[in-house]
């Protein structure tokens, strides 16, 4: 290292702790960060297709799916989650276990990653919900009525009219959900699935230097955040060709 | 049809078939549709069976943890918010109006704080900076090391800064939302700038923004819980303890499950009586 002498003793320590290779702990920092990202994919998606059910179940549906709905959504918007992970993860995997004992079968190991990704798609399939209700009451209702008035069929009807019309409406606020999906695999940590935070705090806790994952690991999720919102801005742009700007409207 | 009384005539409205009278909308709202009666009823037998087959003999021995877990779960809730919100004000006021030099630094503090999940700034709090102090004697020494080892004003501070960066993006679009006239106005009245912050500006903001205040109170409450993972007792790490000594599943967290519902509707219960204290009449 001919410039070492240049750079704070300090600061090299800093880079050696966080380098990819062996001695350095940034493997598994970027391999937590791709398990992150794994789970809020998969979390996301999982939230959007309960999310469409449960707007179609509270627009659309009978007096039961319609309350069954609400209740779904305000117990899972109420309690916190943490609390809904913990419920789900431990009571969960403890109750499919006793349902599948009880029928006869062996007991299966629920892996870390089905497990983060279905608790918390549950949780963002409220939000979910909501967002996309807002958005499918705001398309121009004369639309749907048109396409009833054709003949088509419920799913045609949502495939070509419903759902694409409803997308701008609905792209803030989905956008909004994935930052948030981002950021609650970070409570996975909790129930030991070994994703970012948790990678950064064991690699923290073996080095003590924690200050330098800790603000790795901020980083790390700041460049997540920030790389996604230009992306959605692009995609938000391009989906509102053609419709009067939010600000105009106003 | 018509009577003459003198020289006016007063016309009544010919009825061509009974016109039912719009139903008492309360006594409407009492009457429970069928289906409903019957997710009720559900429900009750949902809870009833929880209170029957579960294990609740833990509950009077732990009863007073859980107190104890309550409060300071409001306390820190109640704290939070309050510093939060004071330290959003300012954050939303630089970003709406202030020059470059102080509007710079809140975004990029709001961005910073949205951007990167809780637990990660609650743990750099905590572990990071907690594991710094020790190395300076003068910190050590000084009256306030009392408090920096101990962990709840780490908690406090977390969250706090925490709800400030998220409700300084809320205020700064109250602010910015509230009319050019109505400032106009109060400076034409010859109020000081500081006058037309405190009698026009803030209370027209703060009405604009108070469904959106109600909402984020709720998050935050369901934020507290992390603070269990920096050892700070509240409900949640109640929960957990009564987990761990009994070794059961489902009830500690179904009690504490129904504890934060319980929270959450206090806190919607108090925004609406607070909002409607406050006369809507703004365009």
């Amino acid at each position: 290292m001919a410039d070492a002498s240049i750079i704070p003793a300090g600061i090299t320590g800093m880079f050696d702790l966080l380098s990819p290779v062996a001695p350095g702990w940034g493997a598994n920092l970027l391999r937590g960060l791709v398990r992150s990202l794994q789970i809020a994919f998969g979390a996301f998606g999982m939230g959007l297709i309960i999310g469409t059910f449960g707007a179609y179940a509270k627009l659309y549906g009978g007096p039961i799916a319609r309350d069954l709905a609400a209740i779904y959504t305000t117990l899972v918007r109420a309690i916190p989650e943490l609390v809904m992970i913990i419920l789900l993860y431990y009571a969960g995997t403890d109750l499919i276990n006793r349902i599948l004992e009880g029928m006869g079968y062996q007991r299966v190991d629920i892996s870390g990653l089905v497990a983060g990704i279905v608790v918390l798609g549950f949780v963002q399939g409220a939000y979910a919900t909501e967002v996309l209700r807002g958005a499918i009451k705001a398309i121009p209702q004369g639309e749907i009525e048109a396409a009833r008035a054709y003949g088509m069929p419920p799913t045609l009807m949502m495939r070509r009219i419903t759902l694409p019309a409803m997308l701008p409406h609905a792209l803030p606020g989905l956008a909004n959900l994935w930052l948030i999906s981002t950021k609650d695999t970070a409570l996975l940590a909790v129930v030991g699935f070994s994703e970012l935070t948790l990678e950064t705090r064991q690699a923290a806790g073996a080095t003590k230097a924690y200050m330098t994952f800790y603000l790795a690991a901020g980083a790390l999720y700041l460049l997540i955040t920030l790389f996604s919102s230009v992306i959605l801005e692009w995609v938000e742009r391009r989906a509102r060709r053609g419709m009067p700007s939010v600000k105009e409207a106003h | 049809m018509s009577n003459a009384l003198g020289e006016t005539e007063i016309e009544v409205p010919i009825e061509t078939f009974p016109i039912h009278k719009e139903k008492d909308p309360s006594r409407q709202a009492s009457r429970l549709p069928p289906h409903r009666i019957v997710l009720i009823l559900i429900g009750l037998a949902l809870v009833a069976s929880a209170a029957l087959f579960m294990r609740w003999d833990w509950l009077p021995q732990y009863g007073g943890l859980i107190l104890q877990g309550l409060w300071r779960t409001i306390w820190i809730l109640v704290v939070t918010v309050v510093l939060g919100f004071l330290l959003a004000v300012p954050l939303g006021l630089a970003q709406a109006s202030g020059p470059a030099i102080l509007a710079i630094p809140a975004r990029a503090f709001c961005t910073v704080i949205r951007g990167t999940p809780l637990l990660v700034q609650l743990w750099l709090l905590y572990y990071g900076l907690g594991s710094l102090f020790p190395q300076y004697p003068w910190i050590r020494g000084s009256e306030l090391w009392p408090y920096l080892r101990q962990a709840w004003p780490y908690a406090v501070l977390a969250l706090t800064l925490s709800y400030a960066g998220y409700e300084g993006e809320v205020m700064r679009g109250a602010f910015a939302s509230v009319p050019k006239g109505q400032l106009e106005a109060a400076r034409a009245f010859g109020m000081r700038r500081f006058t037309i912050f405190r009698r026009i500006w803030l209370p027209q903001a703060i009405h604009r923004a108070l469904l959106t205040l109600a909402g984020e109170a709720v998050l935050q409450l369901k934020s507290t819980p992390l603070v269990a993972t920096i050892t700070v007792v509240d409900l949640y790490a109640v929960a957990s303890r009564v987990r761990q000594d009994t070794f059961l599943t489902y009830e500690p967290l179904l009690l504490l499950a129904a504890g934060y519902l319980a929270i959450t509707a206090i806190i919607v219960f108090l925004f609406r009586r607070v909002e409607r204290l406050i006369p809507s009449k703004l365009g």
